[in-house]
């Protein structure tokens, strides 16, 4: 199988099915001559021109607010956030119109609309650059929020949310556009509501999604040396959300460990938490566990943004304390 | 109307047995009456009527099995027998309180709390059957609501999610079931050998119909064994085999075996016993060993201690138990104070508790307690053994049978009689050399008996 | 789907952006055709009255946004829509669904909260939507659909439909940043031919309870459009002939070039702006009962009788359209409430579970 970046995934994507389907275009800020802030869009200018590589001013509601109506009028418009940090100015594009319209029309029209960019922190931007918006975004009915970790699964998620005829936040992990993986060639998807087993375990299971995943994928190997057999679950998408696959894993390891960038209250983590004391309560041996962002606006300093987030100790610790072993 | 409690006799005790009725309803009784025989997880006792009167009710039937503090009987005036009293089915208000090891704070309190609390789920309730209490037990005026479920220490039980609904499936007493997580909390790992069938759980309400019956239900079969019949374990065979688990589980054994040249001992035995009078106690092996232990604790008093949630406790009294094998199972009864103790007073005192421990007729306060123990197989022709620690003591002497051997003695070979005795000792509360020591000295006595009569 | 059925309504569209569009073909604005759009006015504002009283009855629930006096707006300019050209407004939507042809039952079922409504009852009065007749909303959020017609011009032109917005604001909405970055980007677009749009300005002279004067140092609102390069003009709201003949030209200079293009309209509600405000506080007695006389009903009426219609005639279609609301509220009274099974569907457009309350 190719080995390509997560950027080059997403792109490809975003290029096979621009070939294919003449009603999908691209807006954002610099993502065209310029080639995409993060290059993510590099050179889809020239293959396609700038009626379907739109480069916008930089008026986050103005274009997002166009791109939903271009959604209702038959097109498969696909928006960048040159970083989610800047959607707060389209939020109520987003919120007030293509999460709701579809039903307060009473289903007469459907909104086949991206948006997407780099979700999250961990690069010294400081407080109104860094959020990471899954809760956010996922307590709106209406929007379906997802945030894939590998290159393989970005191509087939970006695939399936391009043909998806809802709303999409496509929350990507923007601290890991340059790491590479296998990605097939060719046409498949990815279906949304559908958890990824990213590593099995008997002893206790640990969620996230975006790039925690693979910070949670390199604690179970600490814990592996030490016995521990620790199951890794990648959620991939926060609406839908995949319940089913997290209730069985918890039945099996009767303990979990949700870990999220985000801040803890009011969190994808806490909806983590209820739902497996709603669907599971009876296999747990220990409360879920929630490890979360600190309770601050980002800081920029660099030990303040590290105390500031999940780490593989503060992940152990929460492991430790599921398990009953003595924690430190 | 009083009532009569199923007490509490001691602070591992949970419950009780009501083997026995003595009296029946109707039946005049006077205060200090023993009432019922129970049986707990050490002794088999009698209640006994704590105020006169006649015996109203019986609230429970022989075999129940009782959470303390949960009402038997009640005793009233003669027009009153036969009447229900208000408020069945309830442990009484207060828990005879813990003596030692409570394991919370303010623990008492909970006794008081309101019943509806999820914690606090009657053992048993989870798998549809009645509470252990249920059969009836009425309780005082004073307590109109059900009480929650109490701990031996008046706390409330804790226990995780899953935990519960695994004691509901395999029937197991969580009330008899010490938790190893924050707060006492019941974990999965706590009750794991339960359910695995490693061990048999501790049953909660067995039905008043077949309190003799093989155990109702193999607590699941994960394990294959052989087909074969379940035999019922006696409360105190379950009792010892959990705790001997628990040591096994959680205390770091390690073991120093010495061998000891009893030749001395055996002639210095011959003499006492031929002095005295016909018919009176003869010294045994046994004896000789407690009283050298004794000696050898007092040299080294780091022995004599006991290793209890972390932290060294040292015992300012020696105070030696013995094993003893009874039917059923097996109870450690102890000579307090051996050390101080002379030869023949040790030897008096321990015929007298090793009878009465085969008879069930021990108190609770002659084997609840002691700072260590010996364990002497030394009659059944065993040439070494360990023997695994009985918590929270820090090492227990194990004692094999004296042989005839051939011993080099000033450069002849001559036959003598050697001993084999194992130290087994936690590893958080002793170190090698000072076992080692120990067992030097305690060689020392045992090798020069006459030592034992001197001090 | 609403855009499968676009594509069959937009059938000449395809070869539309080939060749030069069609001359906009106009009926003759001789008395018949005004007596049919007077006919629509009465409607309207007979319609508007019921639901008032309907309001005050408690009958309607939420808010609700009355069109009386701006009639000949929505009337007259709509007069040039076309099939397939999409209509977007605000939430003073009611005579745009009846004008585009949602029937006054299914308005009126609407606002009673009814499964019968124009939108099943989930959006009510504020959200009408009827694509099937290019209503595509109905929006409560002032300026917030302004992006969303910008976008569907961009949409009709870059997919060759020949179709264009009529995009409806108020004065209101004109000091919202969502109209000015929607603006520019109408104007940007409009610069390659990728955005024909029809701005109306509907200037009633009050957002709410707050005069233009009050809410601008710049009240030519329609210059306001000048800074995003889209031209524009102004036209008297309550004449209807004036505005059918300004949008008649604006809408075919906005098919043909594919740029945008705004009117302002100069209006006046004559009504409170909710059904529920007191709008003896923020205008006089004087004001309102100047801008009466220039009640577009009743100028209207007045070229139709000098034009020789008789008293009779207008009495008759009074009575006649009395009937047609009577009927409306008749069957928005009668009418089930949604079902409940409604609760949860439309959320999506593809299959997901959507959880009710509880």
């Amino acid at each position: 199988m190719p080995v390509k970046t997560y950027r080059d995934a997403l792109r490809a994507a975003m290029a096979d099915e621009m070939e294919r389907d003449e009603s999908v275009v691209l807006l954002g800020e610099d993502i065209g001559v310029y080639g995409g802030t993060h290059l993510v869009t590099n050179g889809l200018i020239d293959e396609f021109g700038p009626r379907r590589v739109i480069d916008t001013p930089i008026s986050e509601l103005g274009f997002t607010g166009a791109a939903i109506g271009m959604a209702m009028a038959g097109m498969k418009p696909v928006v960048e956030m040159m970083t989610w940090n800047f959607s707060f100015q389209a939020a109520d594009q987003i919120l007030q119109n293509a999460a709701k319209i579809r039903y307060f029309s009473g289903g007469q029209v459907h909104i086949p609309l991206v948006i997407r960019g780099p979700n999250g922190g961990g690069v010294q931007l400081s407080a109104q650059h860094t959020h990471s918006l899954e809760g956010f975004y996922g307590h709106f009915p209406g929007l379906k929020v997802v945030s894939p970790v590998t290159p393989e699964d970005v191509k087939g998620m970006m695939l399936a949310a391009i043909r998806d005829p809802d709303p999409v936040i496509f929350l990507e992990a923007g601290a890991l556009y340059g790491t590479k993986g296998e990605v097939p060639d060719g046409d498949y998807t990815v279906e949304f509501g559908k958890a990824r087993v990213a590593r099995e375990g008997t002893d206790v299971t640990l969620i996230a999604y975006g790039r925690q995943v693979n910070m949670l994928l390199r604690v179970a190997d600490e814990l592996k040396k030490e016995g521990v057999q620790a199951e890794v679950i990648d959620l991939r998408s926060i609406r839908p959300f995949d319940t089913e696959t997290i209730i069985e894993s918890v039945k099996k390891t009767n303990r979990a460990v949700v870990v999220q960038e985000q801040w803890r209250w009011f969190s994808v983590g806490s909806e983590v938490a209820a739902l497996v004391q709603e669907h599971a309560f009876d296999y747990l041996d220990a409360p879920v566990e929630r490890v979360s962002g600190a309770e601050v606006p980002a800081p920029y300093a660099r030990n303040l943004e590290v105390a500031a987030f999940p780490s593989e100790a503060k992940i152990q610790e929460a492991v430790q304390r599921v398990l009953y072993q003595e924690s430190v | 109307m009083a009532e009569v409690i199923m007490p509490k006799m001691g602070d591992a005790m949970e419950e009780g047995t009501l083997l026995k009725w003595l009296k029946n309803p109707g039946d005049e009784v006077a205060e200090g009456d023993p009432i019922a025989e129970i049986e707990t997880d050490k002794v088999t006792l009698e209640i006994e009527a704590n105020e006169g009167g006649f015996l109203t009710n019986r609230l429970v039937e022989e075999g129940d099995t009782v959470p303390i503090g949960t009402a038997v009987a009640t005793i009233g005036s003669q027009d009153e027998v036969g009447k229900t009293p208000d408020g069945a089915g309830v442990p009484a208000q207060e828990a005879p309180k813990a003596e030692t090891e409570g394991q919370e704070e303010g623990a008492g309190e909970a006794a008081h709390a309101a019943g509806t609390d999820d914690d606090a789920v009657v053992p048993g309730a989870t798998n549809g059957t009645a509470p252990a209490a249920a059969a009836t037990p009425p309780a005082t005026e004073a307590q109109e609501a059900p009480a929650p479920p109490e701990r031996a220490d008046g706390s409330r039980l804790r226990a995780s999610p899953l935990v519960k609904r695994l004691a509901g499936e395999h029937n197991i007493d969580l009330s008899q079931v010490a938790g190893s997580g924050p707060g006492g909390r019941i974990i999965k790992a706590d009750i794991a050998p339960y359910v695995s069938g490693e061990k048999q759980a501790p049953q909660a309400g067995a039905p008043a119909a077949q309190p003799q019956a093989p155990a109702q239900q193999p607590a699941a079969a994960p394990l294959e064994a052989a087909p074969g019949t379940a035999v019922e374990m006696s409360r105190m065979k379950q009792r010892t085999g959990e705790r001997m688990a628990q040591s096994k589980r959680e205390v770091p054994h390690f073991y120093v075996t010495t061998s000891v040249d009893m030749s001395a001992s055996m002639e210095f035995r011959k003499q006492i016993n031929a002095s005295l009078e016909e018919g009176g106690g003869k010294v045994s092996v046994n004896d000789l060993v407690i009283k050298a232990a004794a000696l050898a604790l007092a040299e080294h008093p780091d022995v004599n201690r006991s290793y209890v949630n972390g932290e060294l406790v040292q015992h300012e009294t020696i105070d030696v138990n013995m094993a003893v094998a009874v039917e059923g199972g097996l109870i450690a009864p102890f000579i307090p104070q051996a050390d101080q103790k002379s030869l023949g007073a040790i030897s008096r005192i321990a015929k007298d508790i090793g009878r009465r421990a085969r008879e069930g007729g021990l108190k609770p306060e002659e084997y609840q307690g002691g700072t260590f123990t010996i364990s002497n197989l030394g009659m059944f022709d065993v040439d070494e053994f360990i023997a695994v620690i009985n918590p929270p003591q820090a090492a227990i002497l194990a004692v094999a049978s004296v042989r005839e051997t051939p011993v080099v003695r000033d450069g002849e070979i001559a036959i003598g009689h050697k001993m084999s005795i194992t130290l087994a000792a936690d590893h958080r509360a002793l170190d090698g050399a000072e076992v080692a020591v120990f067992l030097q000295a305690l060689k020392r006595y045992l090798e020069n008996p006459m030592l034992l009569a001197l001090s | 789907m609403a855009s499968t059925k676009r594509t069959t309504k937009r059938g000449r569209s395809n070869d539309a952006a080939n060749s030069a569009p069609e001359k906009e073909k106009h009926v003759e604005l001789d008395t018949e055709k005004l007596l049919s759009l007077y006919r629509k006015m009465v409607e309207i504002r007979l319609f508007e009255d019921a639901a008032q009283r309907g309001f005050r009855q408690g009958k309607i629930g939420g808010y609700l946004h009355l069109y009386v006096g701006q009639e000949a707006v929505a009337t007259g300019m709509l007069e040039s829509h076309q099939d397939g050209d999409r209509v977007i407004t605000a939430y003073r939507d009611h005579a745009h669904a009846l004008l585009l042809g949602a029937t006054p039952r299914e308005v009126m079922a609407e606002l009673y909260g009814k499964g019968t409504g124009l939108v099943k009852g989930k959006g009510g009065s504020m959200h009408l939507f009827d694509v099937k007749n290019d209503l595509y909303g109905g929006y409560g959020i002032v300026g917030g659909h302004i992006p969303l017609g910008v976008g569907m011009a961009y949409a009709a032109a870059y997919q060759k439909e020949g179709s264009i917005v009529q995009l409806y604001l108020g004065d209101g909405a004109i000091n919202n940043g969502a109209f000015h970055e929607a603006a520019n980007l109408s104007g940007l677009w409009g610069k390659e031919g990728l955005n024909p749009c029809l701005f109306v300005l509907e200037n009633n002279q009050y957002g709410m309870g707050t005069s233009v004067e009050r809410a601008t140092a710049n009240t030519d609102l329609g210059s306001k459009f000048d800074a995003y390069g889209i031209e524009h003009e102004k036209v008297d709201g309550m004449d209807l002939v004036a505005v059918i003949e300004c949008t008649r030209k604006a809408t075919q200079r906005v098919r043909e070039t594919n740029t945008p293009y705004a009117i302002e309209a100069l209006t006046y509600r004559t009504v409170p702006h909710g059904a529920a405000d007191f709008l003896e506080k923020y205008r006089t007695k004087e004001e309102v009962k100047k801008w009466r006389e220039r009640d577009p009903i009743g100028l209207l009426e007045k070229r139709l009788t000098d034009a020789g219609v008789e008293d009779s005639t207008i009495e008759q279609i009074h009575e006649e359209k009395k009937e047609v609301v009577a009927d409306a509220v008749k069957f928005a009274e009668e009418s089930p409430e949604p079902d409940l099974s409604e609760l949860t569907t439309d959320v999506y457009a593809s299959e997901m579970k959507v959880a009710d309350a509880g």
